[in-house]
């Protein structure tokens, strides 16, 4: 009994083990990244103990079939040290694991958290049913469009107009709720030009499938141009 | 209550004022089962339409939006307070509770009857939402300040949560004293069987966490009839507390309804793997304790990026992670009592294997929703249902059924048909599987759960129409498993005592239906006796 929760250990320690060493990442974090990268290894560890659970029940169901009508299984039970064994044991691997995913998360976390110093920062409103997106520097304004520029980090400044509602970009994997009456925050780091999905993902009534916008990461010129044009023009709402 | 000439008739004539007046475990418990399983129905059906809905971009049965969101509250809020609750702590607590520790009945009668209809009002209650004009559309959450400000109806879902709350209230305090004071001599509590202890937790969390619940619905109704500001933000109130209060009791509420299925399935693996449980006192003490001590401080890790502080959350991550330790010590416990069993696969035994691997998926998928920052990807996708269809719909379903055919032939006298049963088990088994993970892959791709449409995700419109495939499986299965029940009781054997060769104080000396006062004789146990006292 004692080899076998030895083996059990090693097999449900295994992932600690091997992602312990895989570390990276100089200068600004992308959670991006980040998260990308925790996800994956996240998955390893629950498929791997998912595995181990699966696979014993299946050779249990197999192994202890009933061959004879009148036969009875019950014939083992664990000593007093057995049973402390059995809950201890599973109960340290467990909190193993544990342990070493929230120590992962509470770095991912703060890398969420921390906007960088040089981050450029855009308010966005939320309202029932669509985005009011400010740029407070310029005087801009624009509803469902987020224009930034590439390679800088952005900081959103988000509020609520009336309702609850959560901001999302899942291509950036950042999300955030915007409440009425207080002003949250969230960042990403848009590194190549494109076009993302912005999207509303706390229930918000009728058309909240509806309340979404693009993100439009384009270069640097451009977004200064694009910003001296609609200065011009006294916001683009 | 002495058994008497009636109790031989009991079976024979049908009266439906005795059926409303009954003050009789069994009948209350019968009483739960039929009015949960038609919210089961309903709910369903609403999940049905909702999916057929999905299967492509634009409408495809309705153009209302509000429609569908009135579906979804309905599905919600029905789920779990019409159906998974009332069947666990209403239909199986009352039928097994007194059976189990060999009691004639539950400690008082008459709020026991009280209890089953506070529930079948908040029944009728909900079924409100078809016929009013302005039903709610609020989820079953009710997050305010929309659901103080949506032309639907609040009202009707806090006094629908107040009722079955009450319900629970009573049943509990009913429960918690016929367990402690009415077992019989020699059903000491380290032999009581794993169900008796999963149903006294779930009690006692409900009896610290509902009031909560209440507290928080009924202010939402103040808030938005009659002009109080808990929660309006522009009036110094504030919209987190509600989601505070909430959670604070929805979460415990998780495990309301996973402990007493769990115990249903470790019910069912002791008895057909002819096995004691595999640590007893360990998934006791470590297991279902720790779930109960655990489960009221981790509430938060449903509001991460609600606008709660950063620590908030780093604590909650921890705590959360916790969680896995009770938990996985009964997953322990469970594959454990198969060690060298007399494994035999009987349509209940089919479900509770079915449940093992239903619940490692579901719980496993909800390490990641603990882990805050990558929670903040998945949380209001897909993932989240995906999670907790795996880990408490689908997994308490396949105990809810299996319980039932478990009980059927004590609960009837009649035994079920075994191969519309098995055929039942595995269409139901594919339909989820292809369902739901194919809910929690379009979750990781950012599909937001409560939309009714989505043209900002063309992409997924292949997914989602698989996703609703599946769930016509899962209908297909329900009808069989209704059908194989409507035959058993119509037509099937006349079931013997003991049909399962269980050891139990119900299989063992109660008839098969059990009559009013449960045991002919008066019980004997011996030192030796347990209800998993197998091999000896």
């Amino acid at each position: 009994m004692k080899d076998r929760s030895v083996i059990l250990g090693l097999i449900l320690l295994a992932p600690i083990i091997l992602f312990s060493t895989a570390h990276a990442g100089e200068g600004i974090p992308d959670p991006r990244a980040g998260w990308n990268e925790l996800w994956h290894e996240l998955m390893i560890d629950i498929t791997l103990i998912g595995l181990v659970f699966a696979g014993v029940t299946v050779y249990f169901m197999v192994r202890y079939k009933r061959q004879r009508p009148d036969e009875e299984g019950g014939s083992f039970k664990l000593t007093p040290l057995g049973a402390f064994g059995w809950t201890l044991i599973p109960a340290f691997i467990f909190m193993a694991d544990d342990i070493f995913l929230a120590a992962k998360n509470f770095e991912l976390w703060n890398d969420y958290r921390n906007v960088p110093e040089n981050a450029y920062v855009v308010e966005v409103e939320a309202y029932m049913w669509g985005w009011n997106v400010k740029y407070p520097d310029e005087g801009i304004e624009v509803n469902n469009e987020m224009y930034v520029p590439q390679g800088r980090p952005i900081m959103v400044r988000l509020t609520s107009r009336d309702v609850v509602h959560s901001f999302f970009i899942p291509d950036f994997r950042v999300k955030w709720d915007a409440l009425p009456g207080r002003t949250t925050y969230l960042w990403f780091y848009p590194k190549e030009r494109g076009e993302h999905v912005m999207t509303c993902t706390e229930y918000c009534g009728l058309l909240h499938s509806n309340m979404y916008g693009k993100i439009k990461v384009i270069s640097q010129d451009e977004f200064s141009s694009w910003i001296e044009k609609n200065k011009k023009e006294g916001g683009a709402v | 209550m002495s058994v008497s000439v009636e109790s031989l008739n009991y079976q024979s004539r049908f009266s439906l004022k005795e059926w409303i007046f009954t003050t009789d475990h069994k009948r209350i418990g019968v009483l739960y089962l039929i009015g949960s399983f038609a919210a089961f129905f309903l709910a369903g059906l609403m999940a049905m339409l909702m999916r057929t809905e999905l299967s492509s971009i634009g409408p495809t049965i309705t153009e209302n939006p509000n429609t569908y969101n009135v579906w979804l509250y309905f599905h919600g809020a029905a789920m779990i307070l019409g159906y998974q609750i009332p069947a666990l702590t209403g239909f199986f607590a009352n039928y097994y509770v007194p059976l189990m520790i060999g009691a004639k009945d539950v400690a008082f009668p008459r709020l026991n009857a009280l209890s089953v209809w506070l529930f079948w009002m908040g029944i009728v209650l909900a079924l409100l939402t078809f016929v009013i004009p302005d039903p709610p559309d609020i989820m079953w959450t009710g997050y305010p300040p929309y659901s103080t400000m949506t032309p639907g109806n609040t009202a009707l879902y806090t006094f629908t949560v107040l009722l079955i709350g009450f319900s629970s209230i009573a049943g509990g305090v009913n429960f918690l004293t016929t367990i402690m004071y009415m077992r019989a001599p020699g059903v000491t509590w380290n032999k009581l069987n794993v169900f008796i202890w999963c149903i006294l937790a779930a009690f006692i969390i409900q009896l610290i966490f509902v009031p909560v619940l209440g507290v928080a619905v009924t202010m939402l109704s103040l808030d938005k009839y009659l002009g109080t500001n808990f929660f309006n933000a522009a009036m110094g109130g504030d919209p987190l507390i509600y989601q505070n209060l909430f959670w604070f009791y929805s979460h415990p509420a998780v495990y309301v309804i996973l402990l007493p299925a769990m115990g249903l399935i470790y019910e069912i693996i002791a008895t057909f793997s002819r096995n004691s449980i595999f640590n007893y006192k360990g998934i006791l003490y470590g297991g279902i304790w720790g779930v109960v001590l655990l489960g009221g401080i981790v509430w938060a890790h449903h509001l991460y990026i609600a606008g709660i502080p950063d620590w908030m959350a780093l604590v909650h991550v921890f705590l959360t992670l916790l969680i896995s330790v009770p938990v996985g010590l009964m997953m322990v416990g469970l594959v454990g009592t198969l060690y060298r069993g007399s494994i035999e696969y009987k349509t209940p035994m089919l479900y509770a294997i079915g449940f093992i691997f239903l619940f490692l998926i579901g719980g496993l998928t909800g390490i990641p929703n603990a882990m805050s920052a990558i929670y903040i990807h998945i949380t209001e996708t897909y993932w989240i249902p995906g999670h907790f269809h795996y880990v408490m719909a689908i997994s308490v379903t396949t105990a809810i059924i299996g319980g039932t055919y478990y009980v059927f032939p004590k609960l009837t006298g009649r035994m079920y048909h075994e191969g519309l049963g098995k055929l039942g088990f595995f269409i139901f088994f594919i339909g989820v599987n292809i369902t739901f993970f194919l809910t929690l892959l379009m979750g990781v791709k950012g599909m937001p759960r409560r939309y009714y449409d989505y043209p900002q995700f063309p992409e997924l419109e292949g997914i989602q129409q698989i996703t609703t495939y599946g769930s016509y499986l899962i209908f297909v299965s329900a009808v069989i498993i209704l059908v194989s029940w409507i035959h058993g009781l119509v037509a099937g054997e006349k079931a013997p005592q003991n049909p399962w060769g269980s050891r139990s104080l119900e299989w063992t000396h109660a008839p098969s239906p059990p009559p009013p006062g449960n045991f002919p004789r008066k019980l004997e146990l011996t030192e030796e006796w347990s209800p998993y006292n197998y091999g000896s």
